[in-house]
């Protein structure tokens, strides 16, 4: 599947192979090919429940696939030990869609957090690091505020604050942009593209915000139904034979994927009368 | 009947594995417990909000219980002449058997539905998840303090306890029912023996703290994260560690006291 992309495998940071994936009855991944190049805004699309989050989870080794390979800079995820799979999260950031800040810990204390648990630096040095990547997401002057205090969007830039702390190599990034307002999000597009140049990161966005996500992913891969249904440039998609990336690129509500749920038939539903339910 | 079986058969196997997830969770939390010792801010700050936060509670409940049983032995021995030894009835009482238990059921209505609520909101909010994937192991950086923090401060409460308790009792007997200042004190100090006493009421104390605190991070971090899971895990808390408590406050007593 993912030979459109075509990369060499020293290019390719996360590659996931024949992946399968159920919970319980409910198959979610059934042999997924994906390809996430290094230094590249890869987004993973689709409707909501399609386990676009489940393979996030899967990629930083939260969860464990039922088959087939899930590779991070080499290494098989799956398979790593405890200890090595913290050393490789420490290059891993994750913005979850809620921040996931640590309530009891003002602005400061939760970017400084990654830094005090996993490193040994001095505490001024840390409050440069800290002020720097909060300048970087804007959020500078918001440092003594408790994550009650702020709003949705600030406390995912925040959030990202904390996820670029440990300088990474990856970030993925969880729903970024769902219920922002439209200044919040221009301002999180912005970031996460200029961030992942100005740091040389990959960054993997899952979301099914097409406008926004399209905007600064360099590719793009649809899921739906636990497969990949379509991929590639976000230019190559807008022009994609496939009806049904199209109704989903260009939000159609109604295609291959129908506006009703399955239903028995309407007239029939109707006549049946007193029968409730 | 058929159904019936079934659904017992479904409470056990759900029962057993709870009880394995509950105990993989204790020896991961054990294993961090060294982690916390080396970073004693973080168990400062889990004392003050289990423990010292609970004082108020568990002394005013002490002074209470100390003073309603002077009242309750006063009635009784004065029938026998025996009301001298009322000192003796409420200091065994207390430091036996109600300094433990009672302590440790308020400790698990105050402290140990808190430490639920708050940690199976952390899960709700994917603060857990998040530490995670920060390689920060939420066992050992949230579970391991508070869990110790609970041990700890169980036989201290239920210290507290048993001295306000003691002195609510002289209030009552000494202060307004008459009895003599030098008895209450000296038969008290006379009958009541430090290994057999003292120190099995600790050690009760002791095993409350870890079960009842074991039973409160447990319910939290195995929580269904939703706000009505939450609510029942909270419950739950309460609930189970009320019925651990007098469980083992039995085989406890047995263990230590029957043979007397």
């Amino acid at each position: 599947m993912a030979e459109a992309a075509n990369p060499s495998k020293s290019d390719v940071l996360v590659r996931l192979r024949d992946l399968h994936f159920s919970r319980g009855a409910h198959r979610i991944f059934d042999g997924i090919d994906l390809d996430i190049p290094r230094g590249k805004v890869t987004a993973i699309m689709g409707p909501s429940g399609t386990g676009k989050t489940t393979l996030l989870r899967l990629i930083g080794g939260q969860l464990y696939p039922d088959r087939g390979s899930v590779e991070v800079d080499g290494e098989e995820v799956p398979s790593l030990r405890r200890g090595q799979l913290y050393a490789l999260r420490k290059r891993m950031g994750m913005l979850f869609q809620s921040g996931a800040l640590l309530t009891d810990l003002d602005v400061y204390d939760n970017v400084a957090f990654p830094l005090r648990e996993h490193t040994d630096l001095p505490e001024s040095m840390i409050r440069d690091l800290v002020l720097m990547k909060l300048q970087a997401v804007g959020l500078r002057g918001a440092r003594h505020l408790m994550p009650s205090e702020l709003s949705g969007g600030m406390a995912r830039r925040v959030a990202l604050a904390r996820a670029i702390a440990l300088d990474p190599m990856m970030i993925m990034y969880d729903e970024p942009f769902t219920g922002q307002d439209p200044i919040s999000m221009g301002a999180l597009v912005q970031l996460i593209r200029q961030l992942n140049d100005a740091l040389g990161l990959t960054s993997i966005i899952v979301s099914h915000d097409v406008q926004e996500t399209a905007a600064i992913s360099d590719y793009i891969y649809v899921i739906s139904n636990g497969k990949v249904v379509g991929q590639g440039t976000p230019d190559a998609l807008d022009r994609t034979d496939s009806e049904w990336v199209r109704q989903f690129m260009q939000g159609l509500p109604d295609g291959p994927v129908p506006f009703h749920y399955p239903a028995p038939d309407y007239r029939e539903d109707l006549l049946q009368g007193g029968e409730a339910g | 009947m058929l159904e019936w079986i079934r659904h017992l058969g479904r409470s056990g196997i759900d029962f057993f594995e709870k009880l394995g997830r509950g105990n993989l969770f204790l020896a991961r939390t054990l294993v961090g417990v060294p982690e916390v010792l080396a970073r004693p801010r973080l168990l400062i700050s889990q004392l003050l909000s289990v423990g010292v936060l609970s004082f108020m509670l568990i002394a005013i409940s002490g002074m209470f219980v100390g003073m309603v049983l002077a009242l309750q032995g006063y009635n009784t021995l004065v029938d026998f002449g025996a009301e001298e030894s009322l000192g003796v009835v409420v200091a065994l009482s207390i430091v036996r058997e109600l300094g433990p238990v009672v302590t440790a059921l308020l400790y698990a209505g105050r402290a140990g539905s808190a430490l639920t609520a708050e940690i199976g909101l952390m899960k709700a909010t994917e603060q857990l998840s998040g530490m995670e994937m920060m390689a920060v192991d939420p066992l050992h950086r949230v579970i391991a303090p508070r869990f110790l923090a609970g041990i700890i401060s169980m036989p201290l409460l239920a210290a507290v306890f048993s001295a306000v308790g003691i002195w609510g009792g002289y209030f009552v007997g000494v202060g307004l029912l008459g009895v003599d200042e030098g008895a209450y004190w000296s038969q008290m100090q006379d009958k009541v023996d430090f290994y057999d006493d003292i120190l099995n009421g600790v050690i009760k104390s002791v095993v409350f703290g870890v079960v009842t605190t074991w039973i409160a991070v447990f319910e939290g971090y195995d929580t269904i994260p939703t706000s009505e899971g939450v609510s029942r895990a909270t419950t739950r808390t309460v609930v189970h560690s009320a019925f651990a408590v007098l469980g083992l406050d039995f085989v406890l007593t047995a263990l230590m006291f029957g043979d007397n």
